[in-house]
């Protein structure tokens, strides 16, 4: 196995994966933003500002947490969460968003437009707009913009024109088809401030170096509490930018199983699922080559998940080359599933989290009882839950009949 | 490697001081079985060139317009072996028109390039216009085009800038697509000023002719473009004209009749 935190390479390649597959209207913006990011790694000024915003603005570092009622539920496996969901805005997101909002100050430009699935990576890039003073338009997938109502209305607060995406199958994938056409049309004045690990190089790249403080952060964090590295690091997987952030410290690590948890929907057995790396295949979609869930002519087959987040057929390349070289992992996580563990840390620990963050609790919970009372498994909270409180609402039938008059479908999964 | 039916097409039309057509309609559209009828009325109004469009999921580089032809081909159920035959059904109908393939690169990559490149070739096709493929990702499949004697024909855009419009035009064969505007597919009011510069600084970069597209959709536009371009590509407007058809006939006849306009257009720089 080759060196696997060396990648990509000048290209933009993570081993077969990754690479810039786009049109050529877009090809010298993609290389501004690589040329803009290569002088800002060197310059001591934009790390000072950039860690100046994540120290005070978003709150860094976030807390590592013991989560002992829950861990017990867990074959005794000591669990620790990555609070990732205290950050402003409530998820990761923001770490990278504010890496690429001064990226976009840099450039000169002022326009920001990104795609959002849950409306966390929308709502943070909405946030860096209000406060650079800039320009923001969200493409949303119109079905998502119903299950996340109350971030369309937290992006319009701050600010942002949020567009609902009609077109497909109405969720992220093209939410993301919408911002690269809008991209085309406006590239002098706009940045597309792309929200995962996926999309053309430098983007895979980029976006992982601004989320990697997670890994650092918790990797200090776990040495500092338990006196040794975990057993493993679970993280959610949808386009796979948390769980990058989380991973990549320990990529050297090589005793440390990295375990990324992807959507099952109703079951990798159905057709209902986005477990791109379970079930996908090599192919191209928005930008790199990574695995697609697609049909045997090339077109992208529509996911399906009940976390707006991870309701993606694609996925970061970096991923694809992980799990092909064996660094990493990859276990499918129904909604059912999901909405258990997110009910269960609820009750246990007063942490309400994210439905995508959930699937990570979810593999942390079935991992435990592999490992037993002896393992240490660090698992990212990427995001918190009060987005998915209407969704958890009709799920378990939380509220008076009169305002849930759907939740005896929708709870299908829940006791 | 390139196709000579193509070249001497455009050549023909450049010796009779004239821009070439070059038509596109998407396969499966208005539906599989009548696809090749709509590209017969394309040629039948006097285009040079016809592109017939791989229908995708993902056409991000596609307007509304495209958008819903394509959704209506895949939920008709065009498959590429079916956009393969509606090429192969238009050769043999008109064995002195070139007939190219649009395509994004993922179906292209799931057939297999080798394979794609020798079943279009099979097929009776001239080359491909892969949108999303840039020459840096494209010697795999130029190797393939060159081996079946197909043209690749790249795309340069407004933002190209000149040393990488020579890299572009030295890898091309067949003809330069220039993008008279920055963004996607669709009818437009105004097509003229940026293509004319793109048109110049192509042309100094390559020999090959310098066809526009995006954009065109009547005659005073095709003959503003064919001033300065070897050929002008209209898509949308013809698409358009069948979405708005009361039946596949009238559709058909519409294209017919928009060719034509188009034809007249280009003869008129």
């Amino acid at each position: 196995m080759s060196d696997v935190t060396s990648v990509p390479d000048a290209r933009g390649y993570f081993g077969a994966y990754g690479g810039r597959f786009i049109p050529e209207a877009l090809v010298a913006a993609v290389e501004q933003v690589a040329d803009e990011y290569e002088k800002a790694k060197a310059d001591p000024a934009f790390a000072a500002e950039l860690n100046a915003l994540l120290k005070d603005y978003t709150g860094r570092p976030s807390p590592l947490t013991d989560v002992r009622r829950f861990s017990a539920e867990a074959g005794g496996a000591r669990i620790l969460l990555k609070r990732e969901d205290l950050n402003h805005t409530g998820s990761h997101k923001i770490n990278n968003v504010l890496g690429q909002a001064l990226l976009t100050r840099r450039m000169g430009k002022n326009r920001l437009i990104a795609e959002t699935g849950a409306g966390q990576h929308g709502v943070a890039t909405a946030t860096a707009a209000a406060l650079f003073g800039m320009e923001c338009t969200i493409y949303m997938g119109e079905v998502d913009t119903q299950r996340q109502a109350l971030n369309v209305a937290r992006m319009r607060m701050l600010g942002a024109e949020v567009v609902p995406v009609k077109s497909g199958s109405r969720t992220l994938k093209d939410a993301i088809n919408e911002a690269f056409r809008d991209w085309v049309a406006n590239v002098d004045s706009t940045h597309y401030l792309f929200g995962t690990v996926a999309g053309p190089h430098p983007f895979p790249m980029m976006v992982r170096d601004f989320h990697r403080v997670i890994g650092q952060e918790a990797r200090g964090q776990v040495l500092e509490r338990t006196g040794r590295l975990p057993d493993a690091v679970v993280a959610c997987v949808g386009g796979g930018s948390n769980a990058m952030g989380v991973f990549y410290d320990f990529i050297p690590d090589a005793g440390v199983r990295l375990i990324g948890i992807e959507a099952a929907g109703e079951g990798v057995q159905t057709l209902r699922h986005a477990a791109t790396l379970t079930k996908g295949d090599p192919g191209v979609l928005h930008g790199s080559r990574t695995y697609v869930l697609q049909d045997e002519d090339g077109q992208t087959i529509e996911s399906h998940s009940i976390s707006a987040g991870l309701d993606y057929p694609g996925v970061g390349p970096e991923h694809a080359y992980l799990k092909d070289t064996g660094r990493a992992e990859y276990r499918p996580c129904t909604d059912a599933d999901a909405m258990d563990a997110l009910r269960l840390l609820s009750r246990t620990e007063g942490i309400i989290p994210a439905i995508e963050s959930s699937h990570a609790l979810a593999g942390a919970l079935e991992l435990g009882r592999e490992l037993g009372p002896d393992a240490v498994i660090l698992v990212n909270l990427s995001g918190r839950g009060d987005k998915d409180m209407h969704t958890a609402a009709q799920y378990f039938g939380l509220l008076d009949s009169s305002d849930a008059e759907t939740s005896d479908d929708a709870a299908g999964g829940a006791k | 490697m390139t196709n000579a039916l193509l070249d001497q097409t455009l050549a023909a039309a450049k010796a009779e001081g004239r821009a070439a057509l070059i038509g596109y309609l998407p396969a499966g559209f208005p539906s599989v079985a009548g696809a090749a009828q709509a590209v017969q009325a394309l040629i039948d109004g006097g285009a040079d060139v016809v592109e017939i469009g791989l229908p995708h999921s993902d056409p991000v580089l596609d307007g509304p317009t495209i958008q819903t032809a394509d959704d209506i081909a895949l939920r008709g159920g065009v498959r590429t072996k079916d956009v393969l035959e509606t090429i192969r059904t238009v050769a043999a109908a008109n064995p002195t028109v070139p007939v190219l393939c649009m395509t994004y690169w993922n179906p292209v990559d799931r057939y297999g390039q080798a394979r794609f490149a020798a079943d279009l070739a099979a097929a009776g096709g001239a080359g491909c216009i892969l949108p999303d493929l840039p020459v840096e990702e494209a010697d795999g499949w130029l190797a393939a085009a060159a081996e079946h004697g197909l043209a690749t024909v790249f795309v340069v855009a407004p933002s190209s800038r000149d040393e990488r419009l020579g890299i572009i035009t030295a890898k091309g064969t067949g003809f330069v697509y220039a993008a008279a505007v920055m963004g996607v597919t669709g009818t437009r009011t105004q097509v003229g000023e940026m293509a004319e510069d793109l048109a110049a600084r192509t042309r100094a970069t390559t020999e090959l002719p310098v066809c526009v597209g995006l954009g065109v959709s009547d005659a005073g536009q095709a003959a503003e473009v064919a001033a300065f371009a070897d050929g002008v590509i209209v898509g949308s407007a013809f698409v358009q004209r069948i979405l708005d058809a009361d039946s596949p006939e009238a559709g058909y006849a519409a294209v017919r009749e928009l060719a034509a306009e188009l034809a007249r257009g280009v003869r008129k720089r």
